[in-house]
């Protein structure tokens, strides 16, 4: 089993399980160790590491992956309604309907290249999301979104005399997966993820999908057919947003329409763009940035400001809450959309490049060995 | 601290997981129940108390949310003992000692919904796992109220909605752990039907525009059933989305259509919209069948009359509370607020308050923060002095029984406040229904869920 991994891949992916599983602590002074954001973490870095499969390995820019990632967390709910709280069906069933989804949207769209395949998914996307909002109520209750009720059939906990009291909740075999377990659940799916994406980068499948990307017409003129290949990659990554709705809804059982429209499918593309598009980690980290900016800025008032800003002498102090109050709180969007040009500006790469960039002048200027293969470029 | 804390609950839920799994995969709450009489969520241990806000400060319902936020804080004022003490004085009966709620002194997260259910639920969840609120509060749309109400529930933390409209907040989608002071779209019908009626006769032609979620379609639903009861006629019925902005397609087949009244289901910046937007295409000014075409707002607001101007003139519509009613309470809430914000309050800013200081009064008498007690402190509490007039909490939906005003726009404001008119005061007996008329399951209080 040498040639299983190598060893960079192995570090990367133990370094990354380490880093996972110590969130919870290295979090907290950041104000961000709460489970339910530490599951948001979670389920949006699997979002955008499978996005990352169709767009960083493949090339193909959907700008409709939230669709898929509705439609996983409508099949979860329904599974649990109809069948059983517990969670596994619900994933498999989710996964499985996601991906029969992403097969069609992606027979259709994959027709086309370039510009014209991200406004097609686009397209399907808006679809998708006006049929949940206003078309399709009685599967996805609109606006108000589909929760679960005690009166709900679940037909396999009834079959096996399964009564629940008070509101019902996903478990796992009987263990409630609210806070911390369902924070290591989905961790456990993220790793897993990251793994399968590694292998899948690192397979003859993956080259194929890199060089659809290099260069789709010469590999058609040696003889190739890439559309299964590149339709494959779709399938995967609309499989891997499934996941992620499956999650989302396990966590908390609400599937609303609103994480269907079209900016949800903007905000995977800014993260994986933030992160480093073709980057492994890269994505993950552009995710857990949005999802902490979006739970954490928005959340600052001017009361909270004021605080912060207390050290510094009166009527400076008050003007600096006043700038600052228009990049925090409702303007949270400001400060993203800041950060994200100063990023493309100057990183294009995302914040992997920083990364790399930083691990070249440490490998030039320190000394040789300990400390270079500390910052290995994580590809 | 907070990693001791949450070592201990992971063990713990895991040993209770492993119980569950042997005894047959029997849900694990049975072995727990005595073992954690009185632990619960966020269970305030120092000498403070933390309520958590969760309002609209972005979206549809915005101005209502920003209103609301004003409310509150000068609840939680009142409630310490600061300002001039507000509805304290004048609740019968009262617990309210003015020294914060069992000497505990009140404090305040905030989270923007954005009117958006996900949105409203991750901001919950943030405030009880994150914060430690002891209860969720606010909202201003009933997608939002239904969406954090099964969240608290689910958390076992109360949950005070703020408003909401729909007749499923305590109808189909009720919970124990939920409250309502708020009427719903139910009452509205009743009390708007007769004052209807003999302004516009019954032989009308109606036609319906909704806003696309609970609250329009039950709504929608329940005016229906009133106006049809009276011989109505209803031509059709629309949907339209939430926060449309620009309602034109929806109103220029309503010109072809043979209606004679057109009946706005829409609240917020989209009731100002589309009935702008209604008066903008001649609605008013026009003969449909032979008569005038009316136009009817069935729930109003002083804030959307206010953003509405001149075209909210006449139009009938049905409030929860105004500001220029006459009895002590509503006396006493629109000075303390018109003193602390320089204008009178709204009909949301009123039940979000009232909702504050009805909690604070159940925990005080029932002498603990445990919810399963301040639960049945509330059920079937009846009291006065609030506003409404005498007002019961329904024990079978927890929905607040009370008086409910039918009310115009007014066609001669004195100021820019005064707005609406109150046309009738109609009576608790007569809002009166069947609490079991829409269905729903409140589920148990005991055992309290305790959230991670």
């Amino acid at each position: 089993m040498t040639n299983f991994m190598s060893r960079n891949d192995l570090l990367l992916l133990v370094g990354f399980t380490a880093v996972v599983l110590t969130m919870p602590i290295w979090l907290t002074p950041f104000g961000a160790g709460y489970p339910d954001l530490l599951q948001r973490f979670m389920i949006f870095g699997i979002f955008a590491v499978g996005f990352n499969i169709l767009f960083g390995l493949t090339g193909y820019l959907s700008f409709g992956h939230a669709a898929f990632f509705g439609v996983g967390s409508y099949a979860a709910v329904w599974s649990f309604k109809l069948l059983t709280l517990d969670a596994i069906p619900a994933m498999i069933f989710a996964v499985l309907i996601s991906g029969l989804f992403a097969l069609i949207i992606g027979f259709l769209s994959l027709r086309r290249s370039g510009i014209y395949f991200s406004i097609l998914t686009l397209a399907f996307a808006q679809m998708s999301y006006n049929l949940a909002y206003s078309v399709l109520t009685p599967i996805t209750n609109g606006e108000t979104g589909l929760q679960l009720t005690l009166s709900d059939p679940r037909v396999l906990d009834a079959a096996i005399g399964q009564s629940f009291v008070g509101q019902p909740v996903p478990t796992l075999l009987g263990q409630q997966l609210g806070g911390y377990a369902g924070f290591y659940f989905c961790a456990g799916f993220l790793i897993l993820s990251f793994f399968f994406a590694q292998r899948v980068a690192g397979s003859p499948f993956g080259m194929m999908l890199k060089s659809i990307k290099s260069n789709q017409t010469r590999m058609q003129f040696t003889g190739f057919n890439t559309r299964p290949y590149a339709l494959s990659a779709f399938v995967i990554s609309g499989m891997y947003a499934g996941l992620a709705g499956a999650l989302l809804a396990v966590t908390d059982p609400l599937a609303g329409a609103e994480r269907m429209q079209w900016t949800a499918s903007g905000e995977v593309v800014l993260m994986t763009i933030l992160g480093g598009v073709g980057t492994l980690v890269g994505p993950v980290i552009g995710a857990w940035i949005i999802k902490y900016f979006e739970n954490i800025l928005s959340a600052l008032n001017d009361n909270i400001l004021t605080q912060f800003w207390s050290f510094l002498p009166e009527g400076f102090a008050e003007i600096v809450v006043k700038v600052t109050s228009k990049f925090v709180g409702d303007g949270w969007h400001l400060t993203l959309g800041l950060v994200f040009v100063i990023i493309v500006i100057f990183l294009p790469g995302g914040i992997m490049e920083g990364v790399r960039r930083i691990a070249a002048v440490a490998r030039r200027s320190g000394p040789p060995g300990a400390k270079s293969h500390q910052h290995q470029p994580a590809e | 601290m907070k990693l001791l804390k949450s070592g201990m609950s992971r063990r713990r839920v895991l040993q209770t997981g492993m119980a569950g799994i042997i005894g047959s995969g029997v849900a694990p709450m049975m072995f727990t129940k005595g073992a954690w009489a009185q632990e619960f969520c966020n269970n305030p241990t120092g000498d403070t108390v933390t309520l958590g806000l969760n309002l609209p400060l972005t979206g549809a319902y915005a101005e209502e949310g920003a209103d609301e936020q004003k409310a509150y804080e000068l609840a939680i004022a009142h409630l310490n003992g600061e300002g001039d003490g507000g509805l304290i004085n004048v609740l019968t009966p009262s617990a309210l000692k003015g020294n914060g709620i069992l000497g505990k002194k009140v404090g305040f997260v905030t989270s923007d919904s954005q009117t958006k259910s996900d949105v409203a639920r991750a901001g919950a969840t943030r405030m009880i796992e994150r914060d430690g609120a002891i209860m969720i509060t606010g909202g201003s749309s009933s997608g939002e109220a239904i969406a954090v109400q099964g969240l608290c529930q689910e958390m076992g933390v109360i949950f005070m909605a703020g408003l909401t409209h729909s007749n499923d907040t305590t109808g189909k989608d009720k919970r124990r752990y939920g409250f309502r002071h708020f009427f719903n779209a139910y009452q509205s019908g009743t009390a708007l039907g007769p004052v209807l009626s003999e302004a516009y006769g019954t032989d009308r032609r109606a036609y319906h525009l909704t806003a696309d979620y609970t609250w329009g379609w039950t709504q929608e639903e329940s005016i229906k059933n009133t106006t049809e009861g009276l011989g109505w006629d209803t031509v059709e019925a629309v949907r339209t989305p939430l926060g449309a902005g620009d309602f034109s397609q929806f109103l220029t087949p309503v010109l072809n259509s043979g209606a004679d009244v057109l009946i706005l289901n829409h609240y917020g910046n989209d009731m100002v919209n589309s009935l702008t937007q209604a008066v903008q295409f001649g609605m008013r000014d026009r003969q449909a069948n032979g008569k005038d075409f009316q136009i009817v707002v069935p729930l109003f607001s002083e804030l959307m009359a206010k953003g509405a101007g001149e075209n909210i003139k006449g139009i009938y519509g049905t409030s929860n509370w105004h500001w220029n009613l006459q009895d002590p309470g509503s006396i006493a809430f629109t000075k303390s607020f018109g003193a602390a914000y320089g204008s009178p309050p709204s009909q949301a800013a009123h039940t979000c308050y009232v909702q504050t200081l009805l909690y604070a009064d159940a925990v005080e008498r029932a002498g603990t923060f445990y919810p399963p007690e301040v639960i049945k402190a509330l059920e079937g509490h009846e009291f006065d002095g609030m506003g409404n007039g005498r007002t019961l909490y329904r024990a079978e939906d927890h929905q607040c029984m009370k008086s409910v005003l039918v009310v115009q726009g007014n066609d001669a404001p004195t100021s820019e406040y005064d707005v609406l008119n109150v046309v009738q005061e109609v009576q608790r007996d007569t809002v009166d229904y069947d609490a079991s008329i829409f269905g729903g399951e409140l589920g148990p209080a005991e055992p309290a869920p305790v959230c991670a």
